[in-house]
């Protein structure tokens, strides 16, 4: 077992229950224990992309803090590296150590740290630098690895034709990246060693629409039509990704695009953890699809293959 | 500090070295919805011509999904410029969204993400 | 005369409001300026550290820093501005707790802007009860009403934090609604509050509360002034 310190983030507490649990249960089965920070905030969602108003950058260097303070007690042992599921989590805790890399910066979260040590509940250390952040597509390519993951499977997925959709935010920036930003090719390899038949998805790299699922469905939903006619017109049964929101506005706003274009049929919505757990033979609790968290119930697909 | 040196110290971006090439608002996902493309903006900042973005709503329907980055010859990240027009914005304590529109039965089923990261563009 | 009684005259100068003053030192800022001669009709309750009425915002001279504290229970240092907030605008939206599941998001749907929070940590730092402010904002943006409901126990909503936080939340009235939840669905329920809830319902108790009704305000002093008290 590996013990890594792990970084759950708000969504995949609530409305993404079903990524975490199918994923700490991967995790554990492939032999990775993922360790919660004893505390932990927003990471801040997005990294604040102003240069002043340190304020705002603040969140995620605080939970670096935090893997930092994990070290100190002894939960774990020198190991600086930190997990997340969700891809916006794992970009802002990253950007985190991009952004301290200009001194001046790293001067500025260093005194309003250093002024919090005398306050109940604050960080009584400031960050010395060194914490990775890694996403958990990260640890299954390179400390778990397709063969080891392929060995694993005991009901493989076949006849399963499932599309891949990374969304923006483990892709891009470059320096941020887990993949080639315009080919990535993580999650494909995840699902063939599934045993799955992958179909193309040529927008797999493109936004979700993100936070305008707020106030501006309609863009939301144009661009939930474009993210899914590809796939859906090329066979796919499946729309399998890896960040919370992607998830959100590829299933539930599936409503709204199916009102403005009436030739998309309904297609569930996966994080690649749920199709492991079922691949990788664990328990049907695992599979996260009982929580009440799926706009489209991907249950009679998986009925109909013999999954479920 | 006028409005441009203002975009240019609260981005960080060199927009001078930007030569049109549009690869940027051909690559944004969003261009659709938009209506000063992303390439119009840029060389509006090199023009010191923020009044004119302002009136346009470019730089709110950005998503901050950095395709332009990526994608960028000159390694502009336009996407900072971006968030750069909206703070300018937003420090005038301009919310652009009001909470109280949003309904409820969609407060049930947002991720927190959703809403973290939208008022964190949106809001002051 | 003794050591003690020359202790107690010593004066500190503080400044009410921008008005000087010279009052004894080690009096509470609220018996300062009941000396100083103010009279208090708000900003004041129990005086005992419990119901948050006397929010206060000090700086000492010399030093940068503003600092919270509640009136009854800060001591006045020689050269404080002091300035009281008697009253926190606040929203405070109508739920009925009959029908607010423990859900995920039941803190994002009547407070939303809770997803503003910067974690910048400023509310605990104002916090005189020295609770862990942002700590709970955080575990609500994350529905665990639990740990908000643990960690806000000793809040007494004096509005410190609301005041100060820089995106403009209202973290005491979120931790209500949490302890609230926490009650309804978390907390054992009391027996002897039920049973005597029956009581009332069955009016074991209507003519008794039917005489006070009826008493006149003499009458209500001196059933007040001689009722029972519990031993401490």
């Amino acid at each position: 077992m590996i013990r890594l310190p792990y970084y759950p983030g708000c969504a995949v507490q609530t409305t993404a229950r079903n990524y975490s649990i199918s994923g700490v249960a991967i995790a554990e089965k492939l032999g990775i224990e993922l360790v919660e920070l004893p505390k932990w905030n927003c990471c801040g969602v997005f990294p604040f992309l102003a240069n002043d108003d340190i304020m705002r950058h603040l969140a995620p260097i605080r939970n670096l803090i935090h893997v930092q303070e994990m070290n100190e007690k002894g939960i774990v042992q020198n190991e600086n590296r930190v997990v997340t599921f969700c891809s916006m989590c794992y970009h802002t805790l990253k950007e985190a150590n991009l952004f301290l890399k200009d001194p001046e910066k790293k001067e500025k979260t260093d005194i309003f740290f250093e002024r919090e040590k005398e306050f109940v509940g604050g960080v009584k250390e400031g960050y010395k630098g060194g914490v990775e952040a890694l996403d958990f597509l990260e640890v299954l390519k390179d400390i778990v690895g397709y063969d080891k993951i392929a060995e694993e499977v005991k009901k493989p997925l076949k006849g399963l034709k499932v599309a891949p959709y990374y969304g923006c935010l483990v892709l891009r920036p470059r320096e941020i990246g887990i993949d080639d930003p315009e080919n990535p090719t993580i999650l494909e390899n995840i699902l063939e060693a599934l045993g799955a038949e992958v179909i193309d998805n040529p927008n797999r790299i493109q936004c979700c629409g993100s936070y305008h699922t707020v106030d501006r469905r309609d863009i939301v939903a144009e661009l939930t039509y474009d993210n899914l006619i590809y796939p859906v017109r090329s066979g796919a049964e499946v729309i399998v990704t890896c960040c919370p929101l992607c998830t959100f506005n590829l299933d539930f706003r599936q409503k709204d695009a199916g009102k403005l274009h009436r030739d998309l049929q309904e297609i569930p919505v996966m994080y690649y953890t749920q199709l492991m757990a079922i691949a990788l033979g664990l328990d049907k609790q695992f599979y996260g699809v009982d929580l009440g968290l799926h706009y489209v119930d991907p249950k009679p697909l998986l009925e109909a293959k013999n999954l479920y | 500090m006028n409005l441009a040196e203002k975009v240019r110290s609260i981005s960080g971006e060199d927009v001078l070295s930007c030569y049109q090439c549009g690869l940027c608002s051909g690559s944004c996902p969003v261009r659709f919805a938009m209506d000063l493309s992303p390439t119009q903006v840029v060389r509006l900042v090199q023009v010191g011509n923020i009044e004119k973005i302002f009136e346009s709503n470019t730089f709110w329907i950005c998503s901050t999904c950095f395709s332009c980055y990526a994608r960028c010859p000159r390694k502009i990240n336009i996407t900072k410029i971006m968030e750069a027009l909206r703070q300018i914005r937003l420090r005038r304590d301009q919310d652009k969204i009001a909470l109280s529109d949003i309904p409820k039965e969609e407060l049930k089923i947002l991720p927190p993400i959703a809403l973290v990261s939208n008022f964190r563009k949106t809001t002051a | 005369m003794s050591q003690e009684k020359k202790e107690e005259t010593k004066k500190v100068q503080i400044y009410i409001m921008g008005r000087e003053y010279q009052v004894p030192a080690g009096l509470t800022i609220m018996k300062a300026m009941e000396y100083a001669g103010y009279r208090f009709v708000r900003s004041c309750g129990c005086r005992g550290g419990f119901c948050g009425a006397c929010a206060t915002v000090y700086r000492v001279k010399g030093d940068y820093k503003l600092r919270m504290a509640l009136a009854c229970q800060e001591t006045v240092e020689d050269g404080m501005y002091i300035s009281q907030i008697p009253f926190t605008p606040a929203e405070k939206p109508i739920y009925d707790l009959e029908k607010l599941g423990p859900s995920a998001n039941v803190f994002l749907q009547y407070y939303p802007e809770i997803a503003k929070c910067v974690s910048c940590n400023t509310c605990t730092k104002a916090c005189p009860q020295d609770l862990e402010v942002m700590d709970y904002v955080q575990a609500a943006l994350r529905g665990d009403f639990e740990e908000v409901a643990s960690l806000s126990f000793d809040c007494i909503s004096c509005g410190l934090c609301a005041v100060r936080c820089p995106t403009e939340l209202v973290p005491y009235n979120i931790a209500l609604l949490a302890r609230r939840l926490y009650g309804k669905y978390v907390m054992p329920k009391a027996k002897h509050v039920e049973e005597r809830i029956k009581e009332i319902e069955s009016g074991k108790f209507n003519e008794e509360l039917q005489k006070l009704m009826e008493a006149s305000v003499d009458d209500l002093k001196e059933v007040y002034e001689t009722r029972e008290i519990e031993p401490e």
